[in-house]
């Protein structure tokens, strides 16, 4: 197979993290503190994408991933006063271990049981929480104090709780996670899940061992959307069980639906996109939601396979 | 959006946000979109601005209509009476959806958005708790009326207050003299299971140890649980007080099961009013209830030895006597807790007045000012009752309400003292930077 010439994905990947960059220094206080805490979340969406729209995985668990993270960066710093490196690195250790273990489980099936064996081990994980609430600070959830949302570096340091170090430590995560992502569906083992996805028992008579290329996928997924909790709770100091309701596993759906799946670019427009019609129409009613609901269905009727989805299938067809 | 202005020539090392963003402010374009308007600084006859967080939606949504209307008749009273400071009082309200992340976002909409001078009015503890880091954070006070311990453990910030509403734990406390000393000494706590529930599970037994009386069981019972009676059984035989604190819609069952185990032949039962706020005492199924005790913040019905704080304050929010909406007996209010948006509101005003407060840039002032109060004397502006407020812990304490259900009313039959739920600080917010 003959590779797409890589300059234009590429260009315009460096393109929307350099946009994002310069966003930094125009957006009025208040937007640029929500698009720190959108581009977080949308890395949790990119961790998402990586397993329903490449590897056509729909999981209905993917809260505990986010939450492993969350709690693995939170608890550390809260209970074991680690710095932010450590935190950080617990909190995808946490994720790695568990989508293991999980991967290992859940992948023995296919389909909607796939999607019910991952929302109940997400529902296990969330009772967890709950249960150990004299750790985990229960369904009321705990504050990571400033004072330990420090970034030491050498002899200088970071404040995470500053608006500008928060926001390019997002960027910084973002566009991370992002190059990564494009990387690995450009790579080989990238056509491989796609391979997967569209015919797994011809790609297995391939000779693919489609097990193994699954579990690193839900491996890598995971891990990812643990990069995006262990964030959340270092940057923005709030550790709850909130995020790993079932809402924290259907979101990531909707915004990769929305944005377009199997796009790298589509998480980050879905999570945009949702943020900004929340915000803007609770301004104006309190159903809200009504709202929503309607720019859903109508992105549904004109844009079936997302915004950028769509927008690749009509004009752009290079993009990744 | 052009570069004429070389707001995007990242080449020039001396470019900072800030100086991009005063040149930004400075062009046309955005400056006519209303939510990009960088407002100016307030003057000494602009309003003072209240974003209140408030639950529109979600499950706390009940509680958000009432704390609503509570908090749109005290700014009424403080605007008819001259404002604060001479400046009109100006309420900002934001949806937080009954979800922390979006409360702390909330928060920071507030603080940067619409620039209030303080954030108000939440209720449930995960909101708060996943709000104040975001209201510690932009340095903006932030006035909940939430009654969890969570200001008073001092596990969050120099800028989270609670002085308008006792924390549960001073709630419980109190109750414990009162419950060994009529209803029994022997105690079986049914509980949800969760935080709500772990308060109760956590401060009761050491309290009611303290008046003699002990806790023989407890019981807690999964949120998601719709059916109550196979629990019923681990009630011991010897129980003299079932002390229960379910909530949620579940609580009907809840009850309407204890009497088909129980019939006529009943432990003395104890709640707290939070399993029925914004529910109708007499709904089909409660009747068990009749002739059981209740914690009340503030009593839902009215006294004959109300105050006439107390008259004027139900009054003005627009409750009859029966704790109902005027004009429609079925829209129950949530008295035992939203009397602390009233109060809360009035404790701002001192505060700020005390403070000499003119805007956001005495934000530090207002924190210290409010540190400073520690009385509050029942009257117009604490229709509830005295209070002493804590400025280390931050949290106030009050008199609380034993009413009895009697005739499909509740009546109060003992006001607890405030030293009833006085306890050791656990902390001291004032050791914290501003």
């Amino acid at each position: 197979m003959t590779e797409a010439s890589p300059a234009k994905p590429y260009a315009l990947h460096l393109g929307v993290i350099a946009l994002l960059f310069a966003l930094s220094f125009v957006l009025p206080d208040y937007h640029h503190g929500l698009l720190a805490r959108i581009m977080v979340l949308a890395v949790f969406a990119m961790g998402y994408n990586m397993l329903f729209g490449y590897v056509g995985l729909l999981s209905l668990g993917h809260a505990m991933f986010f939450s492993a993270g969350l709690y693995g960066a939170g608890l550390t710093v809260y209970h074991l006063g680690w710095n932010v490196p450590a935190a950080f690195a617990a909190g995808l250790a946490c994720g790695a271990l568990l989508a293991l273990v999980i991967g290992l489980l859940a992948l023995r099936t296919t389909g909607v049981a796939f999607m019910i064996v991952t929302m109940m081990f997400a529902q296990v994980f969330y009772l967890v929480i709950l249960y150990f609430a004299s750790w985990t600070g229960g369904d009321q959830g705990l504050v990571v104090q400033q004072a330990a949302r420090v970034l030491v570096l050498g002899s200088g340091s970071l404040d995470l709780t500053n608006p500008t170090v928060r926001y390019m430590s997002a960027l910084a995560l973002f566009s991370i996670v992002l190059l990564v992502t494009l990387a690995i569906v450009r790579s080989r083992y990238g056509r491989v899940l796609v391979a997967i996805r569209e015919n797994e028992e011809r790609t297995k008579m391939l000779g693919y061992d489609t097990f193994s290329n699954k579990l690193i996928a839900v491996v890598v997924s995971g891990t990812i959307c643990a990069a995006s909790g262990a964030a959340y709770a270092l940057l923005f100091g709030y550790v709850g069980s909130s995020f790993a309701s079932v809402q924290y596993s259907i979101l990531p759906l909707l915004w990769v639906l929305l944005g377009g799946a199997a796009t790298t670019l589509g998480p980050l427009i879905g999570t945009l996109f949702m943020y900004y019609v929340i915000d803007i129409t609770s301004g104006f009613t309190s159903a809200y939601l009504l709202i929503v609901g309607i720019a859903l269905i109508l992105l549904v009727l004109f844009f079936p396979k997302g915004i950028l989805g769509s927008i690749r299938q009509r004009w752009l067809g290079w993009l990744p | 959006m052009t570069d004429k202005n070389g707001f995007f020539d990242l080449s020039k090392s001396t470019l900072s946000r800030r100086t991009a963003l005063k040149g930004l402010a400075a062009g046309a374009g955005l400056a006519v979109a209303p939510g990009f308007i960088r407002y100016s600084q307030a003057q000494s006859s602009a309003p003072v601005k209240i974003g209140f967080q408030s639950h529109r939606t979600g499950i706390g949504a009940a509680y958000g209509r009432w704390y609503e209307k509570t908090t749109a008749a005290a700014v009424k009273a403080i605007n008819d009476a001259g404002g604060i400071n001479g400046r009109p009082v100006e309420v900002v309200i934001e949806d937080d959806g009954t979800d922390p992340a979006r409360g702390a976002e909330v928060v920071g909409k507030f603080a940067t958005q619409h620039k209030t001078d303080i954030v108000f009015g939440t209720l449930f503890s995960h909101v708060v708790i996943g709000s104040a880091p975001a209201a510690g954070e932009a340095k903006i006070p932030y006035f909940v009326v939430s009654e969890g311990h969570h200001v008073a453990s001092t596990k969050l910030n120099r800028y989270v207050f609670q002085p308008g509403i006792t924390d549960v734990k001073s709630q419980i406390q109190s109750m414990a003299p009162w419950i060994a000393a009529n209803a029994g000494k022997k105690v079986t706590q049914i509980f949800p299971d969760f935080a709500f529930g772990y308060d109760h599970r956590d401060y009761l037994p050491p309290a009611l140890k303290a008046q003699g009386a002990d806790v023989i069981a407890q019981i807690a019972i999964p949120p998601t649980e719709s059916s109550f009676t196979k629990y019923f059984p681990q009630i011991p035989a010897e129980t003299e007080v079932i002390y229960h604190v379910m909530v949620g819609p579940a609580v009907l069952t809840f009850v309407k099961e204890l009497g088909e185990f129980y019939g006529s032949n009943r432990p003395q039962l104890f709640g707290f009013m939070d399993s029925l706020e914004a529910t109708d005492i007499n709904s089909p199924g409660l009747e068990f209830l009749d002739g059981s005790h209740f914690w009340e913040g503030s009593p839902r019905y009215a006294q004959p030895d109300d105050s006439a704080a107390q008259k004027a304050y139900r009054a003005a929010v627009g409750i009859d006597d029966n704790g109902a909406a005027v004009g429609d007996p079925k829209d129950v209010s949530t008295a035992s807790h939203m009397f602390g948006c009233w109060e809360t509101l009035y404790v701002v005003k001192k505060a700020m007045e005390d403070a000499g407060y003119k805007g956001p840039e005495d934000r530090a002032k207002l924190v210290e000012a409010t540190e400073a109060l520690t009385e509050f004397a029942e009257g117009p502006e604490h229709p509830q009752g005295p209070k002493t407020f804590n400025g280390k812990i931050h949290q106030c304490f009050g008199i609380q309400n034993i009413s009895k259900v009697e005739g499909g009313k509740l009546k109060v039959v003992h006001k607890t003292k405030i030293e009833d739920g006085l306890y050791e600080p656990e902390g001291d917010y004032t050791t914290q930077a501003l």
